[in-house]
């Protein structure tokens, strides 16, 4: 390295950036510094990666009930869907969404109306964005920390303990969704103000990670509950428990504990799969610090030590935390 | 009829379900199979052959070639299908052959990687040379996918008996090596085996840059492979162990000879997801500018002859992908049923 003058130092990340970061949740002017772009770009993924763990989850267990609902034209589509997605290449399927699907859609002015102030057109989706109160944030956070604390601190085998905290925060988002005043996306001209825009980047990353590792979800969210034996639906049904309750109370607790290690390695999965934005410029953090960062400042070995050392920590941290959880569930099933 | 009647229709939430179900096929059905097939055109010199509103299969036709072969030359493409025909042999010898699986064995992975070489690169025996820079399309997947597996195979046994292995130094070495490439994401290994190599390399030397790419997916695919062959390893039960032990063997005798053989078998389930896994991922190296089916589509849609064609050329892709990785899987099936089970039974 030294024959080539290239000296290693983290220096650099102090220096001012000067590109741009088409999407952002902070703000981003160009004179902020490349250490400052780390946390944009982290963000950027962190964003991307939350949405698709909750999407997928979603949609894996919509196949996983439909598969197992014995209703054979729902079980065979659902079957259908699995092995067609989980058969062709995640990256072949963002650059579907993206390049055939989303790059292809109407300009602004023609956008596909859903009604509720929803728009789709090539520049991506519009949504209407919510004003909350900030008394209302703050009642949010207090709401947040009863569940957590509620969850922790509940009595082994209270269901009020499990069900209270979501009620909770269902009752909140409710609360604020009609206290908020809401900013439609409307038309102005050439294009739309108001509103929020999701670019048709982050759309089609998030349908591609999710839809494609739904498929892989579904099955191991099925396995876990075929994975139950029989005699305890039978012995539940059998104490005079309602086929809800049985799910609720009985399958789902134990199958729970059969989820934990392989829902694990799925969501981190997802994290490592949110690079694949760097495919359809994304701004997520291999796309700005592998690409253009990289490119700026000629620092190869420390931009590429910290993009793996960002994903190493997080890998290592959601394992030894999911490890954790899945410690203390198998304690109580014994 | 009657079986039918009842999961279909035997309760309100199934009439729903039915219902739905068949609301949905005919929303979606009739319109693609109306682009797909009935409003498809299929002969054609550019996109204006083709009708507006169905599918440009002329495109996909007349791209058929490249998305195969890249640019390997015309000529010379005889011996890519040779040697896709030899693997494609020697892997059903591997997997189903009766007997000499390990001859099968030995030529999978060395006659077949020396063959396949001087096929597919050619300049002994009066071959024409071909440089890798002109390999392409679905070609190049295969030859990824094979050489990530058959060098993963011997260095993933490795770091699996290497992160048993009393010796602190080699556990905790195979460990870091196992973890640190199961958790960076593979794209980002790729950027760094492309970018920051060359620099740590002496000047004037350059590596190939398939050869690059194979190195990284090697090495990454190793310590998926080390985790599936260390569950193997401790699916065989102790006492085969502690018999071959018993016997006189020394302890590398027996891990080799005994142990190892029994849990390759427990292993392959497990070999075939990755090969599947393998196959998909390959697609990643059109990021990083090599060009793999993904890359050569994605560069044909460029063409302005044949624009705005993303549908036909993806959903072409993807047919092949599914068709690929699903006779794959179906083999991985077969496999896990006809040794699965047999290995877990316990003998008399």
């Amino acid at each position: 390295m030294a024959q080539r003058n290239i000296t290693f130092g983290f220096d650099f990340l102090l220096h001012p950036a000067g590109f741009d970061i088409p999407f952002h949740l902070l703000s981003w002017q160009l004179t902020d510094t490349y250490g400052y772009a780390l946390l944009v770009c982290s963000l950027n993924t962190v964003l991307c990666a939350s949405m698709s763990v909750v999407l997928a989850t979603a949609l894996g267990m919509l196949i996983a009930l439909m598969r197992l609902s014995g209703n054979p034209l729902a079980a065979g589509t659902a079957r259908a869907v699995m092995e067609l997605v989980r058969n062709t290449p995640q990256l072949l399927q963002i650059f579907f969404i993206y390049v055939a699907v989303l790059q292809s859609l109407p300009v602004p002015r023609q956008s596909i109306v859903f009604g509720w102030g929803f728009f789709l057109n090539v520049r991506g989706l519009l949504i209407p964005s919510p004003d909350i109160d900030p008394r209302m944030w703050l009642l949010g956070c207090v709401v947040l920390v009863l569940a957590i604390a509620g969850w922790i601190a509940r009595p082994p085998g209270s269901i009020i303990g499990v069900i209270l905290g979501p009620l909770l925060l269902l009752a909140w988002a409710i609360a604020a969704a009609f206290s908020a005043s809401w900013d439609l996306p409307a038309m102005h001209g050439f294009n739309f103000t108001g509103g929020l825009r999701i670019p048709p980047e982050l759309l089609a990353l998030w349908l591609g990670i999710s839809i494609y590792t739904s498929a892989f979800i579904s099955e191991i969210i099925r396995a876990a509950i075929l994975g139950i034996p029989h005699g305890q639906t039978e012995a539940s049904l059998s104490l005079g428990l309602s086929r809800g309750l049985t799910m609720y109370l009985v399958i789902l607790p134990q199958a729970l504990r059969m989820l934990i290690p392989p829902l694990t390695s799925q969501y981190l999965n997802i994290i490592k799969s949110t690079t694949l934005g760097a495919a359809i410029a994304y701004p997520e953090i291999l796309q700005i610090f592998g690409r253009t960062v990289l490119n700026q400042s000629g620092r190869a070995v420390e931009v590429m030590t910290l993009l793996i050392a960002v994903f190493l920590s997080v890998n290592l941290l959601t394992s030894a935390v999911m490890n954790r959880w899945n410690r203390r569930l198998m304690a109580q099933g014994r | 009829m009657k079986t039918l009647w009842k999961p279909l229709f035997g309760s309100p939430l199934n009439v729903v379900l039915t219902a739905g179900m068949l609301a949905l096929f005919y929303l979606t059905v009739p319109p693609f199979l109306h682009w797909a097939l009935a409003n498809a055109t299929w002969d054609g010199l550019s996109r204006k052959a083709c009708a507006p509103d169905g599918a440009c299969w002329a495109f996909v036709r007349a791209r058929f070639p490249l998305f195969i072969y890249g640019r390997y030359p015309q000529p010379e493409r005889w011996r890519v299908d040779l040697a896709f025909v030899l693997l494609v042999l020697i892997s059903a010898g591997t997997l189903f052959a009766p007997r000499w699986r390990g001859w099968w064995l030995l030529a999978l992975l060395v006659f077949m990687p020396i063959v396949g070489t001087v096929l597919l690169v050619g300049g002994v025996f009066g071959l024409e040379p071909v440089a890798t820079g002109d390999w392409g399309g679905l070609m190049l997947n295969v030859v990824l996918t094979f050489v990530a597996v058959v060098g993963s195979l011997p260095f993933g046994i490795m770091l699996a008996f290497g992160r048993q292995s009393t010796l602190p130094v080699v556990r905790w070495g195979s460990i870091g090596f196992i973890e640190l490439w199961r958790g960076s994401p593979l794209l980002a290994v790729l950027f760094t085996g492309l970018i920051m190599l060359p620099m740590f390399l002496p000047n004037g030397v350059t590596v190939d840059n398939m050869i690059r790419a194979s190195v990284v997916l090697t090495l990454f695919v190793s310590a998926y492979m080390a985790e599936t062959v260390r569950g193997a390893l401790q699916g065989v039960p102790r006492g085969q162990t502690e018999a071959a032990l018993a016997l006189g063997m020394h302890q590398l005798g027996a891990q080799v000879l005994v142990v190892l053989p029994q849990a390759m078998r427990l292993a392959i389930p497990g070999i075939i997801n990755i090969v599947v896994d393998l196959f998909k991922d390959t697609t990643l190296v059109s990021i990083v500018g090599l060009f793999d089916l993904m890359g050569v589509i994605n560069q044909s849609l460029k063409d302005p002859n044949w624009l705005g064609l993303a549908m036909e050329g993806y959903t072409f892709a993807m047919m092949l992908f599914f068709v690929a990785c699903l006779v794959i899987s179906l083999i991985g099936q077969t496999l896990e049923r006809q040794f699965g089970s047999a290995a877990r039974t316990p003998r008399r």
